[in-house]
């Protein structure tokens, strides 16, 4: 394949810092890679790991996680939350098999917009080294060996009620 | 006298665990017959599958089945009932999530054929002979049915029309399923015939749940004896009610051992095992990283912990970088 694999990254940013961060960088004209799909959310002490779980499992090949830096958390405690499940999360989703550094987290504060740029490049980076994850790809091909028979037994269906119909004619 | 319904039960890769469910509907099982036929039961009545191929379809009103599906032959089965029946059931955690069976998701087929026939330590195999689809043997040509590589739960393989969770579903919620049936009371399609709320509702220990939960450790049944009047996740035990669906009268826990998640989790809940995983680890008692770290090794096998019953059916089903064909 000549053509250079871009890697899809869902990011999850906090409101207070990480997400006025990427603003921070946008107002200030930072190049960075174009690969991010963002979502704003309140605190990063919001992101439940079924989000993380379903961005993967819809073809994200990384997912970035960003919060206020410890300490700084509009909301007291979002982000030692978030820090704590991020560490079990990066165990489970290791143990299913998928890269650890897939999944990263950052503490990005509202001025840190060059902080920004450099994380995301590096991410992108580290996940074009990697073979692309694309899981509903691998999904389709799982469910192969079920699809070969499925349709086997609709065509013997199909042939068996052409044959009562023909008997009856 | 007008024609009883027609009720049919199979089993997959399951335990037998849920046809022992059927059973200890005790008494009642009475009633049940009296107002059906049941017309397919391996485990418990002589039927052979070219009966069921020679019912009309759709004649049966309702099939049970249970187990995971795992081969090839499972699968059939199951397009066959399908196609016989009006309704469908996926009975207990193995149809309904993948159950136990599921787990067998982390491996790889190839793995799993290795260690169960060559290299557990309890296998006396010289010839280091494993089963095949297709064998030749003195011209003799046999066949095996294939074994998958994925293990499923039964709504990846047919349609289904309802569930009745549980490892195994309690007696009195296939009673109340089979009343319903038979009145044609059925709630919409796709439904869990179970309460959608949290074990936590209906647990005795509710009362003692700390309202800030909070974990210095992680503690195992096998670790300690736990105090038969507190809340479990006020014990440091992991408990998975919070994420786990109601309907089985909190068996476990009246018998002192915390929820291990059977019934699945409610429906607002796409992935059981994520949720309790978010759940027990926000709660972990520490800021630093390190000790954060420590205390949650008290979890040494989150998948097997949290996605017991539910692996199939969770977001990434199965160790990803496993092949689905060899």
């Amino acid at each position: 394949m000549s053509e250079r694999f871009d890697p899809k990254i869902v990011a999850f940013f906090c409101n207070w810092c990480t997400y006025a961060a990427a603003d921070l960088a946008g107002v200030a004209r930072m190049k960075y890679a174009p690969n991010l799909r963002t979502i704003r959310v309140m605190c990063s002490g919001r992101i439940d790991p079924q989000f993380v779980l379903e961005a993967f499992a819809r073809g994200a090949d990384g997912v970035l996680i960003g919060g206020c830096h410890p300490g700084d958390c509009h909301y007291i405690s979002g982000n030692y939350k978030c820090l704590r499940r991020f560490k079990l999360l990066k165990r489970l989703v290791q143990d299913m098999g998928i890269e650890p550094e897939r999944l990263r987290l950052e503490w990005i504060s509202a001025s840190e917009g060059d902080k920004l740029r450099q994380v995301v490049n590096e991410f992108v980076a580290t996940l074009a080294t990697m073979p692309p994850l694309n899981l509903p790809k691998r999904f389709v091909e799982w469910d192969k060996e079920v699809a070969i028979l499925r349709e086997q037994v609709d065509a013997a269906h199909a042939q068996e009620e052409q044959q009562e119909v023909s008997t009856h004619a | 006298m007008p024609e009883k319904p027609k009720i049919a039960f199979y089993w997959c890769a399951s335990c037998g665990g849920c046809e022992e469910s059927v059973v200890d509907l005790a008494e009642s099982i009475l009633d049940v017959v009296a107002a059906v036929d049941i017309v397919f039961w391996p485990v418990a009545m002589d039927f052979k599958v070219k009966d069921v191929e020679a019912m009309p379809d759709k004649s049966i009103l309702a099939t049970m089945i249970n187990g995971a599906i795992r081969t090839s032959e499972q699968e059939e089965i199951a397009h066959l009932l399908r196609r016989k029946s009006q309704y469908i059931i996926a009975y207990g955690s193995c149809a309904h999530l993948g159950g136990v069976p599921a787990l067998a998701n982390q491996f790889s087929r190839e793995h799993i054929l290795e260690y169960v026939y060559r290299k557990a330590p309890s296998v006396t195999n010289p010839a280091g002979t494993v089963p095949q689809p297709n064998w030749k043997d003195d011209g003799h040509q046999v066949t095996l049915p294939e074994f998958r590589h994925v293990v499923r739960a039964l709504d990846q393989v047919i349609d289904v029309d309802y569930y009745l969770p549980g490892c195994a579903p309690s007696p009195k919620l296939l009673a109340a399923a089979v009343q319903a049936l038979l009145k044609g009371e059925l709630p919409p399609k796709g439904s869990v015939l179970a309460p959608d709320v949290a074990l936590c509702d209906e647990c005795p220990r509710k009362e003692s749940k700390p309202t800030e939960v909070s974990f210095a450790e992680f503690k195992r049944p096998h670790e300690v004896i736990a105090d038969p009047n507190l809340c479990f996740l006020a014990q440091g035990l992991i408990c998975m009610g919070p994420a786990t669906r109601s309907g089985c009268g909190a068996a476990c826990i009246t018998g002192n051992m915390p929820c291990t998640g059977c019934y699945g989790p409610p429906s607002r809940i796409k992935d059981q095992g994520a949720k309790i995983l978010s759940s027990l680890s926000a709660n972990v008692a520490a800021e630093d990283e390190k000790e954060i770290e420590r205390i949650l090794s008290g979890i040494p096998d989150p998948v097997g912990t949290f996605y017991r019953y539910g692996l199939a059916r969770s977001l990434l089903r199965r160790r990803v970088d496993l092949k689905g064909n060899s």
